[in-house]
């Protein structure tokens, strides 16, 4: 503990520190005492009885690991001058969890404007129980099954269409190409690229932290399986121009034209004028 | 041939077959007369002088790529629904434009590779203006007599920039709609005439059917007529006036010294022609420009992250973007700084400024005399720093115009960039121009001292009372004409304000304004040394030498400054 | 150039070009001009095994350039444009041709410049500058010849001519203009309107599907379109398409969020603009138009990727950060027979980007 903490105040001058050494310290001894307690392996049948216990054990891990910031009972935390430390978790639903934890936004390493994405804290299992426990708060959106976002079998219509949804309803923030965009206040919409089907799903069901919701009564479960079938399909399409260069758009290009074809063709310039070799017969010193 | 009057052949000898068609030619033309000069016409050999023909040769390529693409291309906005082996669009509503690009990049072989090496083309037609300009500007090449020329290529540069912008927008994908929805709201926010402009523009409301088929007779004819048209003039007079050179031994304002242009300059232009080419279909076939098919067909309710136009209208984009909100309300009517300010006002002060510089400095200089040598840049430390300060104001402006972008690649606060901007375009351009003028200026102090006290052997010598000095030997001849084959510049200074009768002179506050300028942009210049400094300090340097060589160093000095053979030189002892 | 009184040679073809080594001294202070420094050869002037290896070497990349060109069509033939052949992920067919097509380009370029640098002859030439400016014989010729023509025209002597052809040549300026009336109908008050109407349902953009309030979650966003733009004639055909859907979508487009009532402070006139904290705003930026749904669910702040234009959507559209000057235009909201979210009436001022007449 004493090296890891020493190691993180020695990076992070933040004030906020701190509170982020004790995360993870809580985190770190949520995992030891997790990984020594929970040595039955997990079964998935889906009876009563299991699922109090899931609900249980995700609790044990949601106070270890989650309360400081939820609240005991998910129910927020807010600081003395009313604004809000970690928000209610109470009909978030067990998809955002499974997206929030599955994809290492949480736990936090440290506040900040916004949660990135990092490698996760918690295994699958210990996801489930988390996601188990914070469902049973209040009622929210469950882990959707994997035929609701599986791609493997949609027609190219469904591909045409969800490019039509994804133009309407994701480029202004995500890009064109899923490449991701700027937000105010140093905030930033993620890449789309690389993520599986299975988070997108959850983000759009559930609008993790500035995204919005986008529920399944307005944007139809089907139709954001197209969307994310027109994703996938922009990526296993080849680059047909050849390097995309970031996919970032114009700026990227006209950065490369300078650098590549200006310099390229002043460096010419300077070979077609630089003065040949001279021979040393009748050269004078 | 037909004036023969039989007492004597027509031509001595039996003319070769190229002869015979010369002849066939001249006899209709008269080319010999109009072309013996330029065969062997005279042009300087510096890489900075090539600029100008990246441009030109770009504008070839747009031209042959251009044409490729207009066999294919349809203009027009009418629906169609898209059936090509694009799968992610296939079956979707858009316009022919759009549906037409798609067919050109997927379903025409080479298609896609033309398509790009125009685009490219275009983004190094306009950056290799850029470039030339910048050229012409530090050296002074524009001053007479070539201001004329100097302002058609400002008039190029503008074409060009319309030219991009027109052929941005006709593919008729989400970015391009995007680029015309802001033109749409440039115009709008004209005062008085805005919504007029606009309609007539479009044809109606935004976005109408008509704005590609306009845009496109105006991007494959008007324009590139114009632009062939002042190509041809600006080459006319660069070939009347004669290239400038940059100074040195047997180069003067009487003579251009360089190679003809039968045969060295047709090879090194000609193959320059050939490598911009490759170098562009390089680019075409490696990095992907303009992916239309990933924007998707413009629709008025979508936009995309990353919203940005070619590289040329950054710096309007920029502007846009830091400009606080202003907008005045006042008896029923609304002017909006906010846009009217970067997107018209702005880019017209810019190209004023431009178009004019030549004429400013003529006047504030009082030179009337013509300049067919360069000046280093450093010998105009203001007119340098004023181009640095530019280069500032650009590359700032041009980086607001990706601010999302830069917020995006290094993590960066989008509100905070701004801020920055909106305080960085007035602070740093004036800090650029104090630093870049003081540096030209001691860059012209160190060439007086090589000039007057000789170059820096790196021998250090110690007298006998103890001082160490560093040995200096004097640069060649070539070097020292090279430094000094500079015109003196002067000060405008004000005569008294009246003549002896008591009558001001007329023009009294011109003259002042003038006198201030005038004292502000040459009294801190270096001037050379007239000839008795220079021979004073040749007088002194041999007098140092001689003391020094009566000192037993074994050095002289020229045997460790790297400029000299020194294989078979002894060291003396 | 007869005043030139040099005693060089000329250069053949050129009498204006002298071969170097002749320059005049220029009356130079400080320093006498030198003059030209004198040709030293290259290797290949003066050895035959450098000049045959260069001339080699020019050969080989003329023909190399030969070979891509072949190359170019070769591979223009053998590889279709197959959506799926690519080698390295880029399109086989684009990438092939353009190296091809570059290489041979290339080459030939290289190979010219190569043969000028390193076997044409570099004795640099110098040529003598002619005047500018006519000389003074010149421009008095002129002068007498264009004074002539116009005294033979008698434009001095008849102002009523000379006064009346202006008056002609400039009314013809009126057609020129005039017959450019038709590029555009007149604005009017187009842009004061868009098709929203009291009564009409807000539908999903791209679906058209309708919006009840219970499916709209905290924290929702749905980019929508007026119903019309999903309805048909009785004849089947949509009501309103082709130039006229786009031009009225560019107007119309709109997004509905929803937030946590308490946060919401709408102004006293704009109370029952929303219904349960469901609001809905123009989606074209009130800068220079275009169209804007990044919204951040717990600032309520809503982005225009263009610009950088923020809105605060909880506080009646407000600008917030960057160009924009007027707040979004907001469209009241209300519920039909069968709770569906429908507009209450059209937007209450014009949408979008500023302009002279609008007030």
């Amino acid at each position: 503990m004493r090296f890891l903490s020493a190691r993180l105040s020695a990076k992070r001058r933040s004030p906020l520190a701190g509170v982020a050494v004790l995360l993870m310290g809580l985190l770190f001894t949520g995992g030891v005492y997790t990984a020594f307690t929970q040595l039955s392996p997990a079964s998935a049948s889906g009876s009563a009885a299991d699922d109090q216990a899931l609900v249980a054990k995700g609790r044990e891990l949601f106070l270890v690991g989650c309360a400081s910031c939820h609240g005991r009972q998910g129910e927020g935390v807010v600081t003395k001058d009313g604004s809000q430390y970690g928000p209610s978790l109470v009909g978030v639903g067990a998809a955002a969890v499974d997206f929030q934890v599955g994809t290492g936004r949480m736990p936090l390493a440290r506040p900040g404007v916004q949660a990135d994405k990092k490698p996760p804290l918690y295994d699958a299992e210990e996801t489930r129980a988390l996601a188990a426990y914070v469902a049973s708060l209040g009622p929210g959106p469950v882990i959707p099954s994997a035929s609701e976002y599986s791609v493997g079998n949609v027609d190219n219509e469904a591909v045409v269409r969800g490019g039509e949804f994804f133009r309407t309803n994701c480029t202004a923030c995500h890009n064109f190409a899923g490449s991701g965009g700027a937000l105010p206040g140093g905030k930033h919409a993620p890449k789309l690229t690389g993520v599986e089907p299975k988070y997108i799903y959850e983000a759009m069901l559930t609008g993790p932290q500035q995204m919005p919701v986008f529920s399944d009564q307005v944007l139809k479960p089907e139709e954001k399986r197209d969307i994310i079938a027109y994703l996938k399909s922009l990526e296993e399409a080849p680059s047909y121009g050849g390097f995309s260069m970031g996919a970032l758009g114009p700026v990227s290009e006209g950065l490369f034209a300078w650098v590549v074809g200006i310099g390229g063709l002043v460096c010419v310039a300077v070979w077609i004028a630089a003065h040949t070799a001279r021979s040393k017969k009748g050269s004078k010193a | 041939m037909a004036n023969t009057n039989g007492k004597t052949a027509a031509t001595v000898e039996r003319p070769s077959k190229i002869g015979g068609v010369a002849t066939w030619f001249d006899d209709r033309l008269g080319i010999a007369t109009a072309t013996k000069k330029q065969i062997r016409k005279v042009f300087p050999d510096h890489w900075s002088f090539m600029l100008g023909e990246i441009a030109l040769w770009s504008f070839v390529i747009l031209l042959l790529t251009g044409v490729f693409l207009t066999l294919w291309f349809k203009p027009s906005m009418g629906e169609v629904t898209y059936m090509g082996s694009y799968d992610q669009l296939r079956g979707l509503e858009m316009s022919e434009a759009y549906a037409s690009t798609l067919h050109i990049s997927f379903d025409i072989r080479g298609g896609l590779l033309m398509r790009q090496i125009h685009h490219w083309a275009a983004m190094l037609f306009i950056a290799a203006m850029f470039v030339h300009m910048m050229r012409v500007f530090f050296t002074g090449a524009f001053r007479k007599p070539r201001e004329l020329n100097w302002v058609i290529g400002g008039l190029l540069l503008m074409l060009g920039i319309l030219e991009g912008f027109a052929g941005y927008s006709l593919p008729d994908d989400l970015l391009s709609g995007t680029g015309l929805r802001i033109a749409d709201g440039l115009m709008k926010s004209v005062p008085v005439l805005g919504t007029y402009v606009s309609f007539f523009a479009f044809g109606g409301e935004f976005p109408g059917d008509v704005i590609i088929p306009r845009l496109y007779i105006v991007h494959v004819l008007l324009i590139p007529g114009l632009l062939l048209a002042l190509i041809g003039a600006h080459m006319l007079l660069l070939v009347y006036h004669k290239h400038t050179q940059w100074a040195g031994p047997g180069r003067t304002e009487q003579n251009v010294v360089g190679f003809p242009m039968l045969p060295v300059y047709a090879a090194k232009a000609g193959g320059f022609f050939f490598i911009v080419f490759g170098a562009t279909a390089l680019m075409g076939a490696l990095m992907e420009i303009n992916p239309v098919w990933k924007y998707g067909p413009y629709n008025p309710a979508e936009v995309t992250a990353g919203s940005q136009p070619d590289w040329y209208m950054g710096v309007a984009e920029g502007l846009l973007r830091i400009m606080p909100g202003w907008e005045t309300h006042l008896w029923g009517f609304t002017i909006s700084w906010n846009i009217f300010i970067p997107g018209v006002v702005a880019p017209g002060i810019i190209f004023g400024t431009v178009l004019l510089y030549p004429f400013i400095e003529a006047w504030i200089s009082g030179d009337k005399r013509e300049h067919h040598l360069l000046q280093r840049p450093r010998n105009a430390p203001n007119r340098t720093a004023f181009l640095v300060a530019m280069m500032t104001l650009y590359g700032l402006l041009w980086a607001a115009g990706g601010n999302d972008i830069l917020a995006v690649v290094f993590n960066l606060n989008l509100n905070y960039i701004t801020y920055f901007m909106r305080a960085a375009i007035f602070i740093l351009p004036p800090l650029a121009f104090i630093i870049a003028r003081r540096w030209a200026i001691s860059l012209q102090r160190s060439d007086e001292a090589r000039l007057l006290h000789g170059y820096e052997t790196g021998v250090i010598m110690r007298s006998p009372d103890g001082e160490y000095t560093e040995r200096h030997l004097p640069i060649s001849l070539e070097e020292s004409y090279t430094l000094t084959a500079r015109d003196r510049d002067h000060v405008f200074e004000l005569t008294s304000g009246e003549d002896e009768n008591e009558i001001p002179a007329p023009h009294r506050r011109r003259d002042k304004l003038r006198s201030r300028l005038s004292r502000f942009w040459y009294a801190d210049t270096i001037q050379k040394p007239t000839r008795e400094e220079y021979d004073e300090a040749q007088h002194h340097a041999e007098h140092e030498l001689a003391l020094h060589s009566g000192e037993a160093h074994p050095a002289e000095g020229h045997q460790f400054d790297g400029r000299h053979d020194v294989s078979g030189d002894e060291l003396r002892h | 150039m007869s005043h030139d009184t040099r005693s060089s040679m000329p250069v053949p073809g050129n009498e204006d070009a002298v071969a170097h080594g002749g320059t005049p001294a220029v009356v130079g202070d400080p320093i006498p001009d030198p003059g030209l420094s004198p040709h030293q050869p290259r290797p290949t002037d003066v050895d035959e095994a450098a000049e045959r290896r260069a001339e080699r070497q020019v050969a080989t990349f003329f023909g190399l350039s030969a070979l891509f060109a072949i190359l170019f069509c070769v591979a223009y033939f053998a590889f279709p444009l197959d959506r799926e052949q690519t080698l390295l992920g880029f399109s086989l067919s684009n990438l092939t041709l353009g190296l091809s097509l570059g290489l041979s380009l290339l080459c030939i370029g290289i190979g010219a410049i190569q043969w000028a640098r390193k076997l044409m002859s570099d004795v640099e030439i110098v040529e003598m500058r002619h005047a500018v400016a006519s000389s003074e014989e010149d421009r008095q010729d002129a002068v007498a010849a264009f004074n002539q023509g116009v005294q033979d025209s008698g434009i001095g002597r008849r102002p009523l001519i000379r006064n009346s052809l202006i008056g002609a040549v400039a009314m013809l300026g009126l057609p020129a203009i005039v017959a450019l009336r038709d590029l555009g109908p007149l604005p009017g008050d187009k842009l004061e309107h868009t098709v929203w109407r009291k009564g009409m349902r807000i539908v999903n953009d791209v679906s058209g599907a309708p919006i009840k309030p219970d499916e709209v979650e905290i924290g929702q966003l749905i980019n929508a379109e007026p119903s019309l733009f999903f309805e048909t004639t009785p004849e089947g055909d949509p009501k309103v398409e082709g130039v006229e859907l786009q031009q009225e979508k560019a107007k119309a487009a709109v997004i509905v969020v929803r937030m946590q009532p308490k946060d919401i402070t709408p102004l006293p006139s704009r109370q029952n603009w929303g219904v349960e904290g469901i609001l809905c705003y123009s989606k074209i930026c009130t800068h220079v138009g275009c169209p804007i749904s990044l919204w951040e669910q717990q600032s309520h702040h809503l982005l225009c990727p263009c610009h950088q234009s923020t809105f605060d959507l909880a506080d009646n559209g407000k600008v917030v950060f960057g160009p924009a000057n007027r707040s979004l235009p907001q469209l009241p909201i209300g519920l039909d027979s069968e709770g569906y979210l429908v507009a209450l009436s059209d937007f209450t001022e014009p949408v979008g980007p500023s302009f002279w007449e609008r007030g």
